[in-house]
């Protein structure tokens, strides 16, 4: 009974862990992009601009929440609510520190890319039944987009479990103890990040969304909170990989004298950081671009780096 | 790939930049003295009105946004019985300013004329008067030009020579 309140326990910090980060994010986003644009962004409200989320949240619950005449009603509704629901799912897996995870699952690994495959269809869905033709361009960018870099995602971490032997995300993180995978796993780690960026469809890989081409993409013609929902799912996304970087690459809570989910908070929130850094600074590539960087360079590095790290491997014994 | 490697380094180095924002309302931006904002009448240094009515900064407003109506007083000056300027149409061109051949109507630096309800954008004759000279502290039109008021008749005006008596053989 007691081992059950613990894991409800669990489930609560996580979950309300995640939606507290994703929230402050849409502040932290807009300072940061102001920093490195060399001006403030929000900092009237409240101290230094904190409270900026609280008012985007009683804007955003108050607008008027309109599904248009002619869009399939039901699926437009339930697509807002998948990607937030699937992209929640994997924190569950991700070890916080040696105790604070909600269930450590020997299929972890392909739990999480399972579930950041299934986010596809909310944004494949949404472009789909909103029965306009920019969403639907922005819908069918998403599925070739996301759907093509799952594949290098998933292959980047072959790597990974070569390495340690394992799919659980626990395992994993222990068996970073000596060197953390960011320097044996390197080109794993950097296809990781490219398709994490490209998964979550942030920029510069957002062309799904691409507001200067296609109004707004797959969420065209969403608003009020559903509209809310596709940003707090971008967010969390942005968590999840950041997050999912610093278990398989960065030694997960591992780290000298400050408690581990010290640590791991420390390593996520510095991805965070490197997410809003590349937003700043690149420009969206065109879409045949995205394309081509996917399977002509994405594909043979990852696939080279599966190749050689087996053939070490092997070597070793 | 180095290009993309270096923008992303670029950018994050600005974070050690100052900042260009200017936070408005505790601080100001400076104003050039020709900024074209909120437009006046000025008055010539005696205290008379400029403004002669000529109609020509209507005539030149790209968007139409002056009206004014022409009248005289018993000294034989020209005045605007009215004058209006609809600021929510005018663009701040500064065209009216260059047309007008007195210095009367000028643009001043000062944009802060926001306002709740349409209506008050309209600005009558006595928003737009000033009691000053704006600008061009010392230039009196009256004082300068040939045209016979009370007070100052041909040839007395500054830079003026009398009228030559066109009937007469001397030269
Ligand atoms: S500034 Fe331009 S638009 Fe405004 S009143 Fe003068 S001429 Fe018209
Ligand atoms: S403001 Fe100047 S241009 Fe306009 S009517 Fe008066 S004198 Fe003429």
């Amino acid at each position: 009974m007691s081992g059950m309140i613990e894991k409800l326990l669990i489930v609560g910090i996580v979950l309300g862990g995640a939606l507290f980060i994703a929230s402050g994010l849409i502040w932290l986003e807009r300072r940061l992009l102001g920093l490195w644009q060399d001006r403030y962004g929000p900092n009237r409200v409240g101290p230094f601009g904190t409270f900026q989320v609280v008012a985007d949240m009683i804007k955003v619950f108050t607008k008027e929440d309109w599904v248009p005449p002619f869009a399939d009603k039901a699926v437009f509704v339930i697509a807002p609510a998948v990607i937030v629901a699937t992209i929640l799912m994997p924190f569950a897996v991700i070890p916080f520190a040696p105790a604070l995870q909600v269930i450590d699952l020997n299929v972890g690994l392909l739990f999480f890319l399972a579930m950041s495959a299934l986010g596809v269809y909310s944004v494949t869905l949404a472009g789909w039944s909103s029965a306009s033709k920019y969403s639907l361009l922005g819908g069918l960018r998403a599925a070739a987009q996301m759907l093509s870099y799952e594949v290098f995602m998933g292959l980047s971490l072959v790597g990974v479990v070569l390495l340690s032997g394992s799919f659980s995300l626990g395992r994993i993180v222990e068996a970073q103890q000596g060197l953390w995978f960011c320097i044996p796993q390197f080109f794993g780690l950097v296809v990781f990040v490219i398709a994490g960026v490209a998964e979550t469809h942030r920029l510069p890989f957002d062309l799904p969304e691409a507001e200067s081409e296609l109004v707004a993409g797959f969420h065209s013609e969403y608003s009020g909170m559903k509209f809310g929902m596709f940003f707090v799912g971008e967010y969390l996304g942005v968590t999840l990989i950041s997050a999912m970087i610093t278990t398989l690459f960065f030694g997960g809570w591992m780290g000298p004298f400050l408690p581990p989910a010290v640590w791991f908070l420390i390593k996520t929130f510095f991805f965070i950081c490197f997410f809003i850094l590349l937003r700043a600074s690149l420009p969206r590539p065109r879409y045949d671009q995205l394309m081509a960087l996917g399977w002509k360079v994405m594909l043979p590095l990852s696939l080279m780096n599966i190749v050689i790290t087996g053939g070490i491997l092997l070597a070793r014994g | 790939m180095i290009s993309i490697i270096r923008t992303i380094w670029k950018v994050f180095l600005h974070q050690f930049r100052k900042r260009v924002t200017i936070q408005y309302p505790e601080e100001r931006a400076s104003l050039a003295p020709r900024w074209r904002g909120r437009i006046i009448l000025s008055r010539d240094p005696d205290g008379g009105e400029r403004c002669v009515a000529c109609y020509l900064c209507a005539a030149a407003c790209p968007v139409d946004c002056i009206s004014l109506q022409a009248t005289e007083d018993e000294n034989g000056r020209r005045y605007p019985e009215f004058f209006r300027i609809n600021f929510s149409r005018c663009i701040f061109c500064g065209f009216c300013e260059e047309a007008c051949p007195t210095y009367a109507i000028q643009l001043t630096p000062d944009f802060e004329m926001a306002e709740y309800n349409r209506r008050n954008l309209v600005y009558e004759k006595e928003d737009l008067l000033i009691s000053g000279p704006g600008k061009y502290p010392e230039y009196n039109f009256y004082r300068i030009a040939g045209l016979a008021i009370s007070g100052k008749d041909k040839g007395e005006a500054e830079n003026e020579s009398a009228p030559v008596d066109v009937k007469g053989l001397m030269p």
